[in-house]
């Protein structure tokens, strides 16, 4: 078993013993509200992931690395910055993602780019987002944010 | 046989891959197998712990009473403000747009301009559901450094925000028109 799993299934034994001895109702709703949400990921999920092992099979990891990698320099990080701030993937969903593309041989720096620019600048959502703050306010927080998602892959490519 | 079909239509991706990896290994298709080595990794990877996870989420969720921290949450300011409202942001999950309408909730209630978007940024960045699968699939590492670089960037955000907007007779309308 992964690290993962081991981590994972403990903290949620300790937190559902807890909870069950606390009130056995409000743990019962907790683990059918938990159940609900993983059921309602599940297929998407699924699917991404049927995506990934197609994909690290067709392109050779030295693409990757070589496009996405710490030499990629500016082109890696548009790349990465223009794609997350364009495309709408839920989170959940984009971490599987991330982490094959690590694993592929891309840098730190341009994976926290594209997840943060993924989750921080939504250029499809920008007319829900200009319907709520107004035109300018809105293409505003995305062009801050697109700025600051940008110092975040920098930083944490230094960091790490 | 039709609605059967619309029914069942969201599993056809699964299903033509499940067909896919059983005929590559029965036929001994080397690429298919290779690929459905591949999904089993990830798979097995994601069941061991997404669905611990969001069980750990649920029970978060019956315990901490959001609603009633939204109903105190708003005109709080300095830093018991920017904590509060990156607290009750945390707790929420979904994507970015399903924060709008919270936005809207927190200006009518009188927040400042600065800590609505601190909510926006804390909502974006560090939600508690996606942390955990965030240090599941790139490590606590990753995570941490993401999350110390980003939240002082959108801090900085919110106190740009108010700083421009200010006498601007900024408003937040409830997404109708």
């Amino acid at each position: 078993m992964s690290s993962n799993a081991i981590i994972y299934i403990s903290i949620c034994a300790v937190l559902s013993l807890v909870s069950l001895f606390l009130d056995r109702g409000k743990t019962l709703a907790g683990f059918k509200k938990g159940w609900n949400m993983f059921k309602n990921v599940l297929l998407p999920f699924l699917n991404i992931l049927i995506l990934i092992s197609l994909l690290l099979y067709i392109i050779p990891p030295s693409v990757i690395s070589q496009y996405l990698g710490s030499g990629s320099g500016v082109l890696g990080f548009s790349v990465a910055a223009l794609v997350g701030s364009i495309t709408l993937i839920p989170g959940f969903i984009s971490y599987p993602i991330a982490a094959s593309l690590i694993q592929q041989g891309a840098s730190y720096a341009v994976v926290a780019t594209f997840m943060t620019t993924l989750m921080m600048v939504g250029v499809v959502t920008l007319p829900l987002e200009i319907k709520y703050f107004g035109k300018k306010v809105a293409i505003s927080r995305n062009i801050l944010n697109f700025i600051a998602a940008v110092i975040i892959g920098l930083v944490v490519g230094i960091i790490l | 046989m039709k609605k059967f079909f619309r029914k069942y239509q969201k599993y056809i991706w699964l299903v033509a891959f499940a067909i896919f990896a059983l005929l590559s290994f029965a036929t001994g298709f080397q690429p298919g197998k290779a690929i459905g080595t591949n999904f089993n990794h990830s798979f097995i990877e994601m069941v061991t712990f997404v669905p611990f996870l969001f069980i750990i989420v649920g029970l978060f969720d019956v315990w901490v009473p959001k609603e009633r921290i939204q109903r105190h949450i708003g005109q709080e300011s300095g830093i018991k403000g920017i904590t509060l409202v990156t607290l009750l942001a945390m707790l929420q999950a979904g994507p970015l747009y399903g924060a709008f309408p919270v936005a809207y909730m927190l200006y009518k209630k009188g927040a400042s301009i600065k800590n609505i978007f601190i909510y926006l940024g804390a909502f974006a960045s560090l939600k508690i559901p996606m942390l955990g699968i965030e240090i599941g699939y790139l490590g606590i590492k990753f995570t941490l450094a993401r999350t110390l670089v980003s939240l002082p960037l959108f801090i900085g955000i919110g106190y740009l925000m108010e700083w421009w907007l200010k006498d601007k007779n900024f408003k937040i309308s409830d997404g109708s028109q």
